[in-house]
């Protein structure tokens, strides 16, 4: 019964989602408001019934209904809770559902918080979320339906891979995907944008809290899903340019560029056309991430299993989609023209530095990602694009973009003198010396990289600290005075300094944990310890134990430091039977000073296990940093003039469309 | 600088391209082997308990076309292939030749009682080197190899009705008939 | 349900690869510079099976069979580029995670720097546009309220906020 309530909904979501797609373009064209705020009320319905069908599958999940194809194959009845919830999107057609739930979600957003929009542009852009919509529900129902039956129906399910049976993993894609489908708000303003031919300071504060919304998940879900690979996987790492993480990073670079772009779109009233571009690009990538992880043209650890006939579909999508919508562009974007003068050394000018800068980046992951598949369809030659590539390629574009952080918020707007820029911060070159001598003393050397990257870091902190100083005027003048001043800094200002600091406790946390971290590969007895990065981990034995639904071996190290116990770590090698698969658990141990970090394996027959032990020192502060940067999006976008200020849009000359 | 603005929508169009033709055309999983038009490499093997003299690479060298199926009884792919192979060898149709890949003897030979072997030699490959000098990744594989002991190609995964037709099969008769 | 029965069965092939039995744990070369370098080759290597990872990073057994691979050839003496000459002649170029600099990779190795450049350009050519007074066709002349628009959002970004 629940499937096909769930069934019925979907395609009374599709039916909403034509109405929404359609009607209301066709009424912002003939000036009827009927039809226009049609729109608003079709996304509701849309999202509505999307809603019941979610919670038809979650029910089909939670009561392990394996008449239903999607559950039995994905769910079993011993998984514990929390993973029969989280299975609903641990697979192919149940984690599309929840795309298109949150897309109608946004859709709906729109529609609910853009009271200040002009009519017509708020009509258009919900008739392209529709549309996106259309395409999404085509999809889902035609060749990825999550309510499909079997029958007869399985005494029991195949359970979910207990790779995924994590709570890191249970939350990673609802955020990613907020971040994914957030981008197709900030696309549906530039579609709009490009029909009705104008994009102007308006537009862009319009779109910016979309643009911070849809960043700030991206943020969140790419740093969720880099945690987890530090843990699950067993070996230490936090990245490793898979080309799932590439589909995930190019969309988060592309769309940082947005956010830098738009400002100058809103403040200076210039660089419109390649903000229309980034929004558009942003989601395109988004897409493509879609595309290259569901049709299996990539290999890739997280690759959902691969149909040809859904890579088709996408692909189809893709291109009316992208190629319509960069069409679209080609013929309307040349008549936009921008308006404001300044010299190149600018806050401007900084601004087009990190988009050069961040856009080269988003198009040397793209290649480094998409190059293997060109060079098979050309030469039929395999190649393997792997870390040391993006490594030498993107830190070089890194580098330089980290350290004009540190400058361009000080610079003012038209023009602006370097020099005088420079030397307000004495401070942060000061603190770069300090830290290198710290580094120097502390770390006895290391390699020159590390000692490139805590100058960034010092720099990047101290250069953002003194930037708000200064606004506040903090020692400049009262107490008191400083004090009113902060509270009266826009939120926005107070979120561009949060986020740069993130990035650099980013900075900081890479750095010392991939030049600094120390590990032992070794074979231990019970009873022998081993000495890594300063701590001492006494290897106690190891000893089968019984989950829920796994049988382990749990290693247990006493870790301790001068004689002084630390902490007790229980790393485990699970056995999953359904779907059988063996799991490493890592025991990790984080503290804001370093990782302790330890994983048991196999037994070598002789008594002995095969042991990895890593220091990871600073390693917190990557995530850290993410969620700060996280934080600072919020901060910006809390800003009450993306909130109120109604009136003052209504300024907004809004008769000169071309 | 019309040309410009053009720019983005052309990129797409080679990506989305090359997208098509990689959702047909190409596999990612298949990498083809690099040992192609070259001699098989040097080996000399045990035979699996019971089943034959041992093999080595003298034995691939026989005047006309030849298999070489790389395989194992923990393997259940090669479980789904191996009746095709027997019927190749009921029906005399060409020799083949076993690489038992990282197995326990008796495993293997208990495998081979139990499903009919397909074989007129086996190697028993108990460390896996002679399996990684022959670029093999994952099993089954299995080589064509011709009169000379050159690996004609290489077929990565349970042999397909397909493979059969157009790959062994042709060279097969090519030489041999 | 036959697509249910086909995962079945690839769920079985993946599974047997991960069941053959092994218990036997890395040997590490006794000379610690040796086995640095057979550690710092390893991670450099693809490990074949599990797509993405390095043989370093990889608990399959045919990684831990290719870093004996490696540990064996940097033991018996080779360089570096010979331990890696030894795979490639094996498995291709695919084995090595560092796409070496060839005719076939010289788009890849030059396409960032070519994007930069080219980037680079059009920044350039962006910012005299817009520094020079006489810039001429790219600017347009503002209505007297798209001026006075722009006056307020300039008096705005003074006062409130330069973020």
């Amino acid at each position: 019964m629940v499937a096909e309530i769930g069934q019925f909904s979907l395609i009374l979501a599709l039916i909403a989602a034509l109405l929404q797609g359609t009607l209301p373009l066709y009424g912002a064209h003939r000036h009827n408001m009927q039809l226009m705020n049609f729109g608003g009320n079709a996304s509701l319905v849309q999202f509505l019934f999307l809603t019941v069908a979610f919670i038809a599958l979650t029910i089909g999940y939670v009561t392990s209904d394996f008449s239903i194809l999607n559950v039995a194959s994905n769910s079993h009845s011993l998984k514990p809770m929390l993973y029969k919830i989280s299975g609903v999107w641990g697979n192919h057609e149940g984690s599309l559902l929840l795309w298109v739930w949150i897309l109608a979600l946004f859709g709906f957003a729109v529609a609910a918080f853009g009271k200040n929009l002009p009519g017509s542009l708020k009509a258009r852009v919900i008739a392209v979320q529709g549309l996106i919509g259309v395409g999404f529900l085509l999809f889902v129902i035609f060749t990825s339906n999550p309510f499909e039956r079997i029958d007869p129906a399985p005494f029991d399910g195949r359970g979910l891979n207990p790779l995924l049976q994590d709570p890191g993993l249970a939350f990673h894609p609802p955020f990613l995907y907020l971040g994914y489908v957030g981008l197709s708000v900030t696309f549906s303003f530039a579609i709009a944008a490009l029909i009705e031919g104008k994009v102007d300071p308006a537009w862009a504060r319009w779109v910016r809290p979309w643009t911070l919304a849809a960043w700030g998940f991206l943020t969140l879900g790419i740093a969720l899903g880099s945690w987890w690979a530090y843990y699950e996987l067993g070996w230490g790492g936090w990245w490793f340019w898979d080309p799932v993480e590439n589909a995930s990073f190019m969309p988060w670079l592309a769309a940082t560029a947005l956010l830098h772009s738009a400002i100058v779109v809103e403040k200076r009233d210039t660089l419109k056309n390649w903000t229309i571009l980034l929004a558009i690009v942003s989601f395109s990538l988004s897409l493509l991430g879609t595309f290259l992880v569901r049709s299996g043209v990539l290999n890739s650890v997280h690759a959902f299993a691969s149909d040809p006939t859904r890579g088709v579909f996408i692909l189809i999508f893709l291109v009316a989609v992208v190629g319509g919508s960069l069409l679209l562009y080609a013929l309307r974007a040349p008549k936009m023209k921008g308006g404001g003068l300044f010299a190149p050394i600018s806050r401007e000018g900084a601004l087009v530095l990190n988009n050069l800068l961040l856009s080269t980046a988003t198009a040397t992951v793209l290649l480094g990602t998409l190059y293997p598949l060109f060079l098979d369809a050309f030469t039929g030659a395999k190649v393997s694009v792997g870390p040391p590539f993006f490594n030498s390629t993107f830190l070089p574009l890194a580098i330089p973009l980290v350290i004009a952080i540190g400058v361009g918020p000080l610079l003012p707007w038209k023009r602006a003198d370097l020099r005088g820029v420079l030397s307000r911060l004495k401070l942060a070159v000061l603190s770069i010396f300090v830290i290198l001598g710290l580094t120097w003393w502390l770390a006895d050397g290391g390699p020159f990289l590390s000692l490139v990257g805590m100058a960034i870091f010092a720099w990047l902190l101290v250069g953002a600290l003194v930037e708000w100083a200064e606004r506040i005027k903090l020692f400049r003048t009262g107490f008191g005075n400083s004090w009113r001043r902060m509270v009266n800094l826009p939120r926005s200002a107070h979120g561009m300094t949060i986020a740069h600091v993130g990035v650099a406790l980013v900075v900081l946390g890479i750095t010392a944990a991939e030049t600094w971290q120390s590990e032992r590969l070794e074979v231990m007895k019970p009873g022998e310890s081993a000495d890594v990065g300063g701590y001492t981990y006494l290897f106690k034995g190891a000893e089968q134990i019984k989950g829920p639904n796994y049988d382990s071996l749990q290693g247990t190290f006493v870790v301790s430091k001068d004689g002084r116990e630390v902490v007790t770590l229980y790393p485990e090698q699970r056995v999953y039977a359904n779907p059988p698969m063996e799991t490493t658990e890592a025991a990790i141990y984080p503290m804001l000073s370093a990782d302790l970090y330890a994983v048991i394996g196999e037994q070598d027959g002789k008594g002995g296990y095969a042991t990895r032990i890593y220091h990871k020192p600073l390693i917190s502060w990557i995530w850290i940093g993410s969620i700060v940067m996280f934080i600072g999006g919020l901060f910006s976008l809390s800003d009450r003039r993306f909130r109120i200020g109604a009136a003052r849009r209504k300024q907004v000359p809004s008769g000169s469309a071309a | 600088m019309r040309l410009g603005f053009l720019a983005p929508v052309l990129t797409f169009a080679v990506i989305a391209a090359l997208m098509l033709y990689a959702l047909f055309f190409l596999n990612p999983k298949e990498i083809p082997s690099e040992l192609v038009s070259k001699p098989a490499p040097e080996f000399q093997l045990e035979p699996v308990p019971g089943y034959g003299p041992g093999l080595g690479t003298s034995d691939l060298k026989q005047g006309k076309v030849v298999l070489l199926n790389v395989f194992a009884s923990w393997c259940v792919a090669c479980l789904a292939e191996h009746p095709l192979l027997v019927k190749l060898k009921q029906q005399g149709v060409v020799d083949i030749y076993g690489l038992n890949y990282k197995d326990k003897p008796d495993a293997a030979a208990k495998w081979l009682t139990r499903h009919g072997t397909a074989y007129t030699r086996t190697g028993m490959d108990l460390k896996g080197r002679v399996g990684i000098d022959f670029g093999v990744y994952g099993v089954p594989e299995t080589f064509i190899i011709d009169g000379e002991g050159r690996i004609l190609d290489k077929i990565i995964g349970p042999i397909t009705e397909h493979d059969l037709e157009t790959r062994i099969l042709p060279r097969v008769s090519g030489e041999n008939g | 349900m036959r697509a249910f029965f086909f995962s079945l069965i690839v769920g079985g092939v993946l599974l047997a690869g991960s069941m053959a039995e092994a218990v036997f744990v890395d040997e590490r070369l006794a000379d610690p510079a040796e086995e640095t370098r057979a550690r710092e080759i390893s991670e450099g290597i693809r490990c074949l099976v599990c797509q993405n990872q390095s043989i370093m990073d990889s608990n399959a057994d045919l990684a831990r069979d290719l870093r004996g691979v490696v540990r064996e050839r940097v033991a018996a003496g080779d360089t570096d580029d010979q331990v890696r000459d030894y795979l490639v002649v094996r498995y291709g170029d695919w084995v090595l995670l560092n796409p070496p600099f060839k005719m076939k990779t010289a788009l890849l190795w030059v396409g960032p720097a070519v994007i930069f450049l080219l980037g680079g350009l059009a920044a350039i050519a962006f910012l005299r546009r817009r520094s020079s007074a006489g810039g001429g066709e790219a600017v347009q002349r503002l209505s007297p309220e798209e001026q006075e628009e722009l006056d307020r959002l300039l008096r705005d970004g003074k006062e409130d906020d330069r973020g």
